[in-house]
């Protein structure tokens, strides 16, 4: 098993510790470096994208992960918790690698980590407590994507609830507080589906080697090694139950219909990196752990189900894109086009082929990128007018013709316009769910994909609408003196920008990434 | 006969050593006659030396005086728990505003001392008299303790409402107990479970009732559901450095004995199937949580709150016990050494936020992370800590309590995992109610910062750091559990 060291660090652990330590610094220094904790911020952020760079040149397309632990790449395996007498023999992991599901996670989180540094300089209170926050989040979030043993997966993904917790509460809007236990609670109601469902997979494993327990998501991928009651391969019933379990945990976070309601308020609430975050990667943790645990661990289960993900994968895309056009609220908008964007991601998932799981997780990528854009669009005209009715706007396209140029481009990226690189995973995923792998479903399975393309024309209608609403039309008298976008604000926007363009008209080198991932994944579920 | 007194007393000098300090406290409270630290020093010293001995008993296992006491890991682990939990409320007291106001100057120290021997003896006893007299010197020193601030009316209250409850509770549990000594002619526990297995059950009723009557005894000490009526008020009239002691020492106590009465007595298919006392502690246990998650929701003040959440939390811990085999068991105990940093900070934050505003009630405390963060922050670790949110010692006590629920199936419990994990769900409400005070509300009108000495923020540094340490790295915890319950012989 390879890994890659910087001085004699494993890459993964310099991903998920980095803002862990920026984080210690700036609880450290005194109150009289306020000023410098923003840039602190930014510079271990940075240094994670360098480090996600690094890690990115010496990736091997070539090698699978999923369920081979031999082919992950960047393996750090280290016991924790190892405790061997009579009865209670327990051995937890720090176990992190990347394959080709995680890989695209990684260098997202990086990603928006660092444009999301970069968009929060217009925090004004308690900086120490909202930067060393907002570290902790990245440490949570990077965390989930790297972690392939259950226990430590379990404890990333609940860590990162506590900052995002007090980042939408005291740094939120108005109703922050509402939105901030909203949050909270759902996601905390989801997570007890899953942990229960950790246990039992616990429970019912066995390490080939050492004949006890394990954690070991990989070492369960193989039937042989889930010989026990709850949850092996013969009880057929309860593990539908457990798929169905940990699918809910998952769906919250997505979200899914109708699990959906926390997303609106907390973007509302939250401040714009925050949004930016929640949108650009906490989203992709519900889809990426239904790829990993879900899927992996279940693939029978996931094949018995695919046509209600595909159900709901339909509701989300037509009902999120309805919703988002009786919106008033710009940011409530894009928070409901984001429900009916994921919906692509959970339609790509249901269709069991190639093209569309590639198609789904190069859309959690796009999504992410995209909404972070139009996220960080709002955050500029907010932080300019402080309002978000889309009504008070009109005629911006002339006022701050840079803002306008950088936007467009994230706005018709939003819709899938060719050339633009959404418009390639949606049509990977329009492609595999219609020429779907799902068995006796595969007709209905085209009917729901014909139906949820309508979600396409709603999605250009509300945003061209939003366009016009916004940049055409007459300016009002009251937004006259409005500036165009400032460095910072092109900082954060043009890289997004310039990725999102790159990955319309060349994909092929990222898709690349996860091929090899995919197709062990299908490999797994071909096996039912 | 004297050889065994003899041998008896040479295993005993644990608790002997906690009754000469008691009594060195009280001759040197009458000489110096002023509230001075020589006395809880004095006590500090006892204690210490207490752990060396109770340390030596490690690994130890007999039975002294004829068949009254036991000496196994099982009751040094929890006399070291108590023996921690002591010396923390030795501190709590002496940095407590609240206690200085007291017309007593040093008698907290030795009734602290006794509530401790007798949390000792509770832990130790296999026999029902043995049980039921130790279970009494705890309540009378408690009831003491609670109406330690004779001049407020609501501690006076406390302590008469602590008595009616009590002295009803152990009531009914001395007639189960005379129950079940009319059935098997034998108070000791071994013995009955001995009676029990080799003879047919036939009168299953009484059996039952005698269990449920002894489950009031030992009911109203952990303070469970149907038993708890006493606690919200007693926890809120009491000083805070005594409702700490009481959450945690008392009720461990309680657990100590409860748990090897029904283990030790009852442990067996048979016996469980006859009696059917496993449903009643499912039934205990639920309503607990139920009653303790969604009543805290409503509570303004701090201390009403974390007598809820003790009601729950005990909830918690009798589901441990419900699973009746050795992984529950385990959990019990990984359970209550997480209580024990977890509680006491929770308490400890409340002491030091009452010492500065005079009051614990919420409503007061809006925007206290920012006067004091170290507060806000230590305080959010506790809070976590108990909604079991993982890297904190509170997740690893409810992950091995849910564990063991799911992974039986005999019966299959594991929609019992299901209700105690969404009522944590509901816990996390309140926990976070709590923080969302001291750093999402803003007080009307800025309120100068609060400073704290160096003491109260080592003392609250010292039960902060184990529970995140014990939350990352559990490795000790789970070890301490794993020989604490060998004696049982449980599958």
């Amino acid at each position: 098993m390879p890994s890659l060291n910087i001085l004699g660090i494993g890459v993964i652990s310099w991903l998920i510790f980095l803002p862990v330590v920026g984080m210690i610094l700036i609880l450290a220094l005194p109150k009289s470096f306020t000023k410098y904790y923003k840039y602190i911020t930014v510079v271990f952020t940075f240094l994670l994208c360098l480090v996600a760079l690094f890690a990115l040149m010496n990736y091997d397309t070539s090698k699978a992960g999923v369920n081979s632990i031999d082919s992950y790449q960047f393996v750090e395996k280290v016991p924790w918790i190892n405790l061997n007498v009579a009865n209670f023999r327990v051995y937890i992991e720090y176990f992190v690698a990347a394959d080709g599901l995680s890989f695209p996670m990684i260098i997202l989180t990086a990603l928006i980590g660092l444009i999301g540094a970069i968009a929060s300089f217009s925090v004004d209170k308690n900086e120490k407590g909202y930067y060393s926050l907002y570290l902790l989040l990245v440490t949570g979030m990077m965390g989930v994507f790297c972690a392939l043993d259950l226990f430590l997966f379990f404890v990333f993904w609940e860590v990162m609830l506590l900052p995002m917790y007090f980042l939408i509460g005291i740094w939120g809007g108005p109703r922050r507080e509402y939105a901030a236990i909203k949050f909270f609670l759902y996601t905390l109601f989801g997570s007890v589906f899953i942990l229960i469902t950790i246990i039992a997979l616990y429970f019912s494993s066995r390490d080939p080697v050492t004949g006890i327990y394990t954690f070991n998501m990989v070492t369960m991928m193989n039937p042989a090694n889930l010989p026990n009651w709850p949850l092996a391969l013969n009880y057929t019933d309860l593990r539908l139950l457990a798929f169905v379990a940990l699918f809910i945990g998952f769906a919250i976070k997505v979200p899914v219909f109708p699990f959906h309601t926390w997303l609106p308020d907390a973007h509302v609430e939250a401040p714009t990196a925050i949004s930016v975050i929640l949108a650009g990667v906490l989203l992709k943790m519900g889809t990426y752990g239904m790829f990993r645990m879900s899927y992996a661990l279940f693939p029978d289960a996931a094949k018995y189900f695919a046509l209600w993900i595909a159900v709901l994968a339909m509701i989300n895309i037509i009902y999120g894109a309805l919703c988002a056009m009786a919106q008033t609220d710009f940011k409530k908008l894009i928070a409901y086009s984001s429900i009916s964007h994921m919906g692509y991601v959970m339609l790509g998932m249901a269709s069991m082929t190639e093209i569309g799981f590639n198609g789904a997780i190069f859309q959690m990528f796009n999504h992410g990128t995209i909404t972070a854009v139009l996220f960080l669009a709002v955050g500029v005209i907010y932080d300019r007018t402080h309002t978000r009715g889309l009504d008070d706007f009109g005629g911006l396209a002339n006022k701050m013709p840079k803002y306008f140029g950088v936007v467009m481009v994230g706005f018709f990226a939003s819709i899938g316009l060719p050339g633009l690189s959404a418009f390639i995973s949606e049509a990977f995923v329009f492609i595999g769910a219609f020429t779907n792998n799902t068995g006796p479903y595969e007709v209905t399975m085209r009917v729901i994909t014909i139906i949820s393309t309508l979600g396409i024309i709603l999605n250009a209608a509300y945003i061209l609408w939003t366009i016009q609403r916004v940049f055409l039309g007459t300016l009002p008298e009251k937004w006259s003196s409005l500036k165009d976008l400032n460095v910072r604000e092109a900082f954060s926007l043009v890289p997004l920008i310039i990725i999102i363009i790159v990955l319309g008209i060349y994909p092929a080198p990222f898709i690349k990434l996860m091929t090899a991932s995919v197709n062990q994944l299908l490999g797994i579920i071909a096996k039912f | 006969m004297q050889n065994l007194i003899l041998y008896s007393l040479s295993n005993f000098i644990p608790e002997t050593i906690l009754v000469v300090t008691i009594i060195v406290c009280i001759i040197a409270d009458l000489i110096i006659r002023k509230k001075s630290f020589a006395v809880t020093f004095v006590a500090i010293v006892g204690l210490v030396l207490s752990f060396v001995f109770v340390v030596k008993q490690w690994g130890l296992s007999m039975s002294i005086f004829s068949g009254m006491l036991a000496i196994d890991n099982y009751a040094v682990f929890f006399k070291l728990l108590f023996i921690i939990s002591t010396l923390f409320i030795l501190l709590f007291v002496e940095t407590s505003k609240e206690m200085k106001t007291a017309s007593h100057k040093n008698e907290h120290v030795y009734l602290i001392l006794s509530l401790t021997t007798g949390a000792y003896l509770m832990a130790s006893s296999v026999n029902l008299i043995m049980m039921y007299i130790s279970l009494e010197m705890v309540s009378l020193t408690s009831y003491i303790l609670a109406g330690y601030l004779k001049k407020d009316k609501r501690s006076t209250e406390a302590a008469i409402k602590y008595i009616i409850y009590g002295a009803a509770s152990s009531g009914i549990m001395l007639y189960g107990m005379t129950l079940i000594y009319g059935y098997t002619a034998t108070m000791n526990i071994n013995e009955i479970f001995l009676y029990l297995s080799k003879n047919p059950i036939t009168d299953t009723p009484v059996l039952l009732a005698s269990v449920i009557m002894i489950s009031a005894g030992f009911g109203y000490k952990i303070s469970s559901v149907p038993f708890h009526f006493w606690t919200p008020d007693v926890y809120e009239g009491a000083p805070i450095p005594i409702t700490a002691f009481l959450a945690v020492t008392s009720s461990a106590a309680g657990f100590s004995v409860l748990v090897r009465f029904f283990l030790v007595g009852f442990a067996n298919t048979e016996i469980i199937t006859a009696v059917k006392w496993q449903e009643v502690i499912i039934v205990f246990s639920i309503a607990s949580m139920i009653i303790g998650n969604f009543v805290a929701v409503w509570q303004t003040s701090l201390k009403r709150l974390l007598a809820y959440s003790s009601i729950a939390q005990s909830g918690y811990i009798l589901l441990g016990l419900a699973v009746v085999n050795s992984a529950g068991l385990f959990a019990v105990i990984l359970y209550l050494s997480a209580y024990l940093f977890m509680n006491l900070g929770a308490f400890y934050v409340t002491i030091l936020i009452h010492n500065k505003l005079g009051t614990d009630n919420m409503d007061e405390m809006d925007g206290l992370g920012y006067r004091s963060p170290f507060i806000g922050v230590t305080m959010a670790v506790f809070m976590f800590s108990l909604a079991g949110i993982p890297a904190t010692v509170g997740f690893i006590g409810k992950f091995y309590i849910f564990s063991a629920l799911i992974n039986t199936n005999s019966p299959n419990l594991t929609w019992l995992a299901v209700v105690g994990l969404l009522n944590s769900v509901v816990s996390l409400f309140f926990y976070v109610k709590v923080l969302k005070h001291m750093f999402l509300n803003k007080p009307e009108k800025p309120l100068p910062e609060l400073d704290y000495g160096y003491a109260n923020i080592l003392i609250t540094l010292l039960l902060a750091v184990p529970t995140i340490l014990f939350g990352l790295y559990f490795t000790p915890l789970l070890r301490l559990a794993e020989n604490s319950i060998k004696i049982f012989g449980l599958n």
